[in-house]
């Protein structure tokens, strides 16, 4: 599903054909899917409205609309049934049934990056609050949204919420200013607290792995530190430097081709494909010899969020890669074998890394740096994949399908899907 | 010669003033010790003959005489008058004064040679103690210097870090202030924080009063119409009962997760406990034979038994059963204990090898270099296969979770009756080749005994073939006679060869060779290869057929 400016458009995942158009009262400015794929909910913020199609049944249609509360995010629940809208300075979060037309009310929520979280199998959510100046977890139920626990956790500002993938951990973390996260059973009790150090800016990003026996934690003292389920306490520091000196890790670098012209061709007139591929630049990867010294910035000292530390993370779907960024070194992408908990390879791109996203099958990572290129690794090499078309297709951001044999590529106001093919056994 | 001196002085003031000169010599050896002392002593010979003239004239004969009596007698020396009262001289107990006045003064000149050298050694030696002195001197100036220098040194030193212990403490100092500063107004920062949050929240409450007044009218959902649920069930009241039930639930989802890991971590413990058994029967099957001296092995007996009842103890037991606390600390007790021993042994016998090369040591207790460092590949390549079993059994483990124990058996089963059926194929192959290349064997063998004798058979024809060819070429006559007898052995050969060439397969008829080779053969009489001599056979005979017909 795509939408452009008030339409949304449905098409076949496979052929890219047009199944269906619907027309919204708004610029859309967020969609998604219901979990069983048979709704799709587009939120105009403009408006306060949602409106929410039907696949089986074009003709129906539901409109809510929020009023004068506003509306500022919007999200499903994991039934597929109930819609979430926060309305404007989170002042509440509406529940609206699609199956009863009732309203509950979650009041007080928190205004953060990550404030409402569901676990994996859909029956538990999370969501931050604060109240008289205190940080509070409630965790409802989502089969009748009942409050099931409500306590307060020891932090100085919530920042984000996420639950582990089996459903039973809750991890919660501070405002950078304040290193410290804790972890909370589901039933509410405080399971562990972890702190790395007191006074620099502390946790940038997080992430589970998918068995959730290892939570990493992204600072910003370009370090990710490895905690593991048992004791909660760390296993490892993984280091970001910006030399490489070990022989033992593979280095590839994006080197710019220069393009091959035949002279067989220029004596035609060329194309237009002929033309772009002519003028924009072809790359591969060539293995740098260590010791490798990667591009560095110099972070800017008097600005807030600044532009340190591990911005991202992401464990591949069997739980033996780590892929991490370093927003100090921006054009390179490390990953790490989770199972020696050491660097394996380093990816140095020429421009820097705006994405990147694990295959949902296969220890695959497909990269986009906002060139025409797609990069993909995988333990058995890497590649580049240009994008073929007219003019520049700038990749922002990717996705990958739940199958893992295709990827949605997302530039500015164009989306290409990418089909890998199976290789023949 | 000092009391020579004071002596003669007064003596013989008015007797000689020739003297004078000669004693004031005298008298300047004493204070000058060197060789005016032997000058003296040893007068020249003028002075010696002045001197002796100055003292006894003839007129003063007697009254020297009486003098030298007088001298002699003071000195202990026999008188040199006579018994009688007379003025006689008594010729013996002069000469008999005379040579022990020379002795005297051998001896005296001899101690003064002496005294002299003595002089001379102890003068040198002061001159090398004065130099030594001087030279101490010199050093212990330079040292004192030094000192002065060093202990200068660290004087500055010592400012130098009292100032640096001192710049420290300040940066401490400061730190501390900043750290202090940071939290005071971090918790200001707080506390303003917590002021704007409120008058925030104030600000949000009073905008949700005014947007709850408001939205009743326009809030609202319009749907065409309910959507069933997700699961086909209906919604439930919100009752005390369902909220029990949630909890129930909650607990439920979080036991199962407790039950799964605690399950992984008991096989986890199995696995680990299986592996340490392992090492250890590895462990003690390692040791003994590697036990050279007595004390070790009685040693060894001890312990082998203590470790034989704990094998079969823990053995006995099921080791799912083996949790408790006790059980567990004895495993890992008896490993870290033969692991010790081990250890010891191997440092024994390192260093019984370095003893062994360093000297000479009774071969019986030493285990020869060679040997222990096979001794060590054969643990190391042990080890390793330990390693890849371990590795290996834990893969098997975690395949066969699910699989029953009865299953793993009849697999194994199956493998091992793969396997034999294939090694028994393998056998049967191996057994009829065998068979084959015996047949093959005989064969050649049967061949080449067959080659020998015709071999043989040829050589003999040949020699008669030559014999009757020298015949035919001496006898002209018969030679038509000859032939004909002869051409029948000859073709009787042939066709003997010729069958006889059958069955050996692998002689190939050869190409007859040119003319001129046979003529030379002919007449060179050389022994060619017995196949082109025996195909040259019908040749040659034609040739010579054609030879004799032109003789």
């Amino acid at each position: 599903a795509s939408c452009i400016q008030h339409r949304l458009v449905v098409r076949d995942a496979s052929s890219l054909q047009i199944l269906q158009l619907y027309t919204c009262l708004d610029q859309i400015q967020y969609i998604e899917w219901s979990s069983d794929s048979l709704f799709i909910l587009c939120a105009m913020y403009k408006r306060g409205i949602v409106q929410v199609w039907s696949l089986e049944q074009p003709d129906w249609h539901c409109k809510i609309d929020e009023g004068s509360a506003g509306l500022v995010a919007s999200c499903w629940s994991p039934d597929g049934r109930h819609i979430l809208n926060t309305t404007e300075f989170h002042l509440r979060i509406t529940v609206w049934s699609l199956c009863t037309k009732s309203v509950s009310y979650i009041k007080y929520p928190k205004a953060c990056q990550q404030g409402v979280a569901f676990t994996k199998d859909g029956r538990y959510m999370a969501v931050a609050e604060r109240r008289d100046c205190k940080d509070f977890i409630s965790i409802f139920v989502c089969n009748n949204w009942q409050l099931l626990r409500h306590f307060d956790t020891e932090t100085q500002d919530l920042f984000g919420i996420e639950w582990a993938p089996n459903g039973c951990v809750l991890a919660a973390w501070d405002t950078c200013l304040e290193y410290k996260v804790l972890l909370y059973s589901l039933d509410g009790r405080l399971l562990s607290s972890y702190c790395a150090y007191e006074w620099p800016l502390g946790v940038k990003s997080i992430a589970w792995s998918p068995s959730s026996q290892f939570l990493a934690i992204g600072s910003f003292d370009e370090k990710v530190r490895i905690l593991n389920h048992v004791t909660w306490k760390k296993i490892t520091e993984l280091d970001h430097p910006a030399t490489i000196t070990n022989k033992k890790i593979i280095v590839y670098k994006e080197v710019e081709k220069s393009p091959t012209v035949d002279s067989e061709r220029l004596s035609f007139l060329p194309t237009r494909a002929l033309a772009s591929s002519l003028f924009s630049t072809q790359s591969k990867y060539e293995v740098a010899q260590v010791p490798v010294s990667l591009q560095y910035i110099k972070p800017v000292a008097d600005r807030a969020n600044p532009k340190v530390g591990v911005g991202m993370l992401a464990f591949s779907a069997d739980n033996c890669f780590l892929a991490t960024k370093n927003d100090n070194i921006p054009n390179a992408v490390w990953i790490w074998d989770i199972r020696k908990l050491k660097l394996s390879v380093v990816l140095e791109q020429l421009c820097t890394i705006q994405y990147f996203q694990w295959d949902p099958c296969q220890p695959r990572l497909a990269v986009c740096t906002g060139s025409s290129r797609v990069y993909l690794w995988s333990p058995a090499g890497c590649i580049v994949v240009q994008v073929p078309g007219e003019g520049d297709f700038q990749i922002m951001s990717l996705s990958w399908h739940s199958s893992g044999n295709s990827m949605v590529l997302l530039s500015k106001d164009h989306f290409c899907v990418c089909y890998l093919e199976r290789e023949e056994v | 010669m000092g009391d020579w001196k004071t002596i003669t002085v007064p003596v013989l003031s008015s007797d000689s003033k020739n003297i004078f000169p000669h004693t004031s010599e005298r008298k300047r050896s004493p204070t000058s010790m060197n060789s005016q002392v032997l000058r003296s002593s040893l007068p020249s010979s003028k002075n010696m003959h002045s001197f002796f003239s100055a003292f006894c004239t003839e007129e003063n004969i007697e009254q020297s005489i009486s003098y030298i009596d007088r001298e002699l007698t003071t000195l202990g020396f026999p008188s040199i008058y006579a018994e009688s009262k007379g003025k006689e001289l008594n010729l013996i107990a002069i000469i008999n004064c005379m040579n022990e006045l020379l002795a005297l003064q051998h001896k005296n000149l001899r101690a003064q040679e002496e005294v002299e050298m003595q002089h001379l050694k102890l003068g040198s030696d002061m001159d090398h103690l004065q130099n030594c002195y001087a030279k101490l001197k010199e050093q212990l100036e330079l040292s004192k210097r030094e000192i002065v220098g060093l202990q200068e040194r660290d004087r500055q030193l010592q400012s130098k870090n009292r100032n640096l212990h001192q710049l420290l403490k300040n940066e401490k100092d400061e730190v501390q202030k900043l750290q202090n500063i940071i939290s005071s107004r971090a918790t200001q920062y707080n506390h303003d924080m917590k002021r704007k949050e409120r008058e925030y929240n104030k600000l949000k409450e009073r905008l949700h009063q005014l947007v709850m007044n408001k939205k009743d009218k326009k809030l609202a959902m319009e749907v065409l119409n309910y959507v069933g649920r997700a699961d086909g069930k209906r919604g439930a009241w919100r009752t005390d009962k369902t909220e029990a039930r949630n909890e129930e639930e909650m607990y439920k989802v979080l036991l199962s997760d407790y039950e799964q890991r605690q399950k992984q971590l008991l096989l986890e413990n199995a696995e680990l406990k299986k592996v340490l058994q392992q090492m250890k029967k590895d462990i003690i099957s390692l040791l003994p034979p590697q036990k050279q001296k007595l004390k070790e092995r009685s040693e060894d007996g001890l312990v082998l038994s203590d470790q034989e009842e704990d094998i079969g103890d823990l053995n006995k037991e099921n080791m799912w059963e083996l949790s408790c606390e006790t059980v567990r600390e004895q495993l890992t007790n008896s490993i870290r204990k033969q692991w010790r021993m081990l250890k010891n042994h191997v440092e024994k016998l390192d260093n019984q090898v370095s003893r062994g090369h360093s000297g000479a040591l009774n071969e019986k207790d030493v285990i020869s270099r060679e040997d222990h460092e096979l001794e060590t590949e054969k643990l190391e390549l042990e080890i390793q296969q330990c390693k890849e079993m371990i590795k290996t059994q834990q893969q098997l483990l975690q395949q066969q979770l699910t699989c029953d124990d009865d299953t793993t058996l009849l697999l194994q089963d199956c493998y091992l009756l793969e396997e034999r059926e294939r090694l028994q194929e393998e056998w049967r192959l191996f057994r009829e080749q065998k068979k084959n290349f015996e047949k093959e064997r005989k064969s050649f063998t049967e061949a080449a005994i067959r080659l020998g004798l015709e071999r043989k058979a040829f050589e003999e024809d040949r020699g008669a073939w030559l014999k009757h060819q020298f015949l035919s070429m001496t006898a002209d006559c018969k030679s038509e006679n000859v032939t004909t007898p002869s051409s029948d052995p000859d073709i009787r050969l042939m066709k003997s060869t010729s069958r006889q060439r059958k069955p050996p397969s692998m002689l190939s008829p050869t190409v007859s060779p040119e003319p001129c080779q046979i003529s030379q053969y002919i007449t060179q009489n050389s022994v060619a290869s017995e196949k082109p001599a025996a195909d040259n056979m019908p040749n040659l005979w034609v040739e010579s057929d054609d030879k004799e017909e032109t003789e």
